[in-house]
């Protein structure tokens, strides 16, 4: 879905099921295959690419439901997560290596190592994350590329 | 025929169906013959060098593949085939299995060095190496940096036949025996060498009926040298089994490959050691141009590897190779830029911006009629020029059905001079 009318930047906003795991990672692979379509260097597509995994899959595993918003302007690359959902009591923990909140479905599955977020903040060069607890959170970061 | 099953199965979508006939996009292909296996009409078909290539030299080496050893339903003793193949004309054979061994031990030692990025990928798939420059150049700093087993043993056979028979190199043929095209293009376009050491390929299509005909003629002479190690390099798990390493992937398949390459780009397989990524079903037994099918051949080699001892190969052999070989793959292997609407990003993003609104116009049904795979394709081929939009039949139809309203109209118009009867 196109959202945006402005010269020179893209946007584009994919929504992500909750629990869905057979669609886990749809999201990060359309996203992956525009930014190489746009020419970006793999190097940043790759960094771009683990974020957008990741902040998909939290998506899927802890939010009620929420959309990947992906912008792209000459210069940087956005990637939002907005969900609703239980939202984060402590942000700082979450951020913590090895930390995580996964239930044990998904934990079954491979995923809840506790290094989403972490590895989401490595890949950017500006992460930003607010959240209301009962309500939902948005996360944002930002990866330049020029 | 006009049909669209190639381009829907294409990995990389370098298949348009243009005239009634299946166009390739030579830049985006990666020869993994997919579009071969799955042509009900066998409208396409691999090129190889016929045999008769062979009289160009006054010697010809054979270099057998290790999957040929897996086409032959009565033949369970290798030195046959390799005798066989003497006996069609060749010279001197040469295993490629052999040659296979010494790349494992070029691996390990790679695996051994610190900071040897991982996950370690295989290189031994032309085909998923150009998958990798095409869809995943980001991955192309772990790609193996070592010859072929062929390109090595091409040039240890030669090198062997001009020593023991005094003749000088480039009166000498070597020639792969092989089972896919990809193979081909890597000799005559080669990834990450300038030249490779082999004069051609012969499909094991074409020299199945000669080894046949005359396997089973005559003592078999003593001319297999592989070990089970190398020959097993034909089946999948072949060659990361060699390698005794124990956190590898080995998959084949060209669409599970894509599928595993996606998890190392996501870095999912973070303590992946090695990948070894194989095109075909079951490995290279599984090439389009093999006889056998891939299980059965898979069967036959896991049974051959039974009677063959595992040689372990001695230091000194192997620093023999290091030092009079050319091993190491000399040219950076290139990011293939295909995907890029445009050099300049504004223009890339405003062709994106435009391929989005295309693509949300057209119907979503995917059916190819187009000539492009998908819906999705064909709004990428119109912004680059390449397709129209009245290339898609439903958007022809609605045309059509506009232009019908329009005549409708414009008949009913009323002539100013003339009263028209009720």
């Amino acid at each position: 879905m196109l959202t945006d009318d402005r010269e020179n930047i893209i946007e584009l906003s994919y929504p992500v099921s909750p629990n869905d795991f057979s669609a886990a990672g749809d999201v990060s692979s359309k996203v992956k295959m525009l930014l190489k379509h746009l020419g970006i260097d793999a190097a940043i597509v790759r960094r771009a690419a683990i974020a957008c995994y990741e902040a998909e899959l939290n998506l899927v595993i802890h939010s009620y439901g929420g959309s990947i918003t992906l912008i792209v302007s000459p210069k940087e690359i956005i990637i939002k997560a907005e969900d609703t959902g239980p939202g984060i009591p402590d942000i700082e923990l979450a951020m913590t290596a090895g930390y995580s909140t996964a239930p044990e479905a998904a934990r079954e599955l491979g995923f809840g190592a506790g290094m989403g977020l972490p590895n989401i903040k490595r890949c950017a060069d500006m992460f930003d994350i607010q959240s209301q607890v009962g309500q939902g959170t948005l996360l944002t970061i930002i990866i330049h590329h020029d | 025929m006009g049909c669209t099953n190639c381009i829907k199965r294409c990995p990389t979508e370098a298949i348009r169906v243009r005239d009634g006939k299946a166009v390739i996009i030579k830049e985006r292909c990666i020869d993994c013959g997919e579009c071969i296996l799955v042509c009900p009409y066998h409208a396409k078909t691999a090129v190889t060098d016929p045999l008769s290539a062979i009289n160009n030299y006054r010697y010809k080496i054979a270099l057998p593949a290790p999957s040929l050893y897996g086409q032959f339903k009565n033949i369970d003793d290798i030195d046959k085939v390799l005798s066989a193949l003497i006996e069609l004309g060749f010279d001197d054979v040469y295993e490629v299995a052999r040659a296979a061994e010494y790349v494992s031990y070029l691996v390990r030692e790679t695996l051994k060095k610190p900071g040897c990025k991982k996950p370690l990928i295989s290189s031994a798939c032309p085909a998923v190496v150009r998958l990798i420059q095409v869809r995943f150049p980001e991955l192309i700093g772990n790609i193996v940096r070592i010859a072929s087993p062929m390109e090595i043993g091409a040039q240890l056979a030669r090198d062997r036949f001009c020593r023991d028979h005094g003749v000088s190199p480039d009166e000498v043929g070597v020639f792969f025996i092989t089972p896919c095209a990809a193979k081909m293009t890597s000799i005559r376009n080669p990834i990450g060498n300038e030249k490779s050491y082999v004069n051609g390929a012969i499909s094991m299509l074409e020299i199945y009926r000669h080894i046949l005909e005359r396997a089973d003629k005559g003592e078999a002479k003593k001319l297999q040298r592989a070990g089970s190690s190398g020959v097993r390099w034909a089946i999948t798990n072949g060659e990361s089994r060699s390698l005794g390493v124990e956190n590898y992937l080995a998959v084949d398949g060209i669409h599970n490959v894509i599928s595993v390459l996606e998890e190392i780009e996501n870095n999912k397989l973070a303590d992946l050691d090695y990948f070894e990524g194989l095109n075909c079903v079951g490995g290279c037994v599984g090439g389009p141009l093999t006889f056998e099918n891939s299980y059965v051949a898979n069967s036959r080699i896991r049974r051959l590897v039974k009677g063959i001892e595992s040689k372990a190969l001695d230091e000194a052999e192997a620093e023999y190779v290091k030092s009079n070989t050319r091993w190491k793959l000399e040219k950076n292997i290139m990011e293939k830029t295909v995907l890029k609407l445009d050099t300049d990003i504004e223009a890339a993003i405003k062709k994106m911006k435009e391929l989005e609104v295309i693509n949300a116009s057209l119907p979503g049904l995917d059916c190819g009629s187009c000539g492009s795979p998908s819906c999705r394709a064909l709004a990428e081929d119109i912004v680059r020029g390449d397709a129209s939009e009245l290339d898609c039949i439903f958007k022809l139809r609605e045309k059509v059905k506009k232009l019908a309203r329009e005549m409708i109209e414009l008949s009913e118009k009323q002539i100013h001079t003339r009263k028209e009867p009720d």
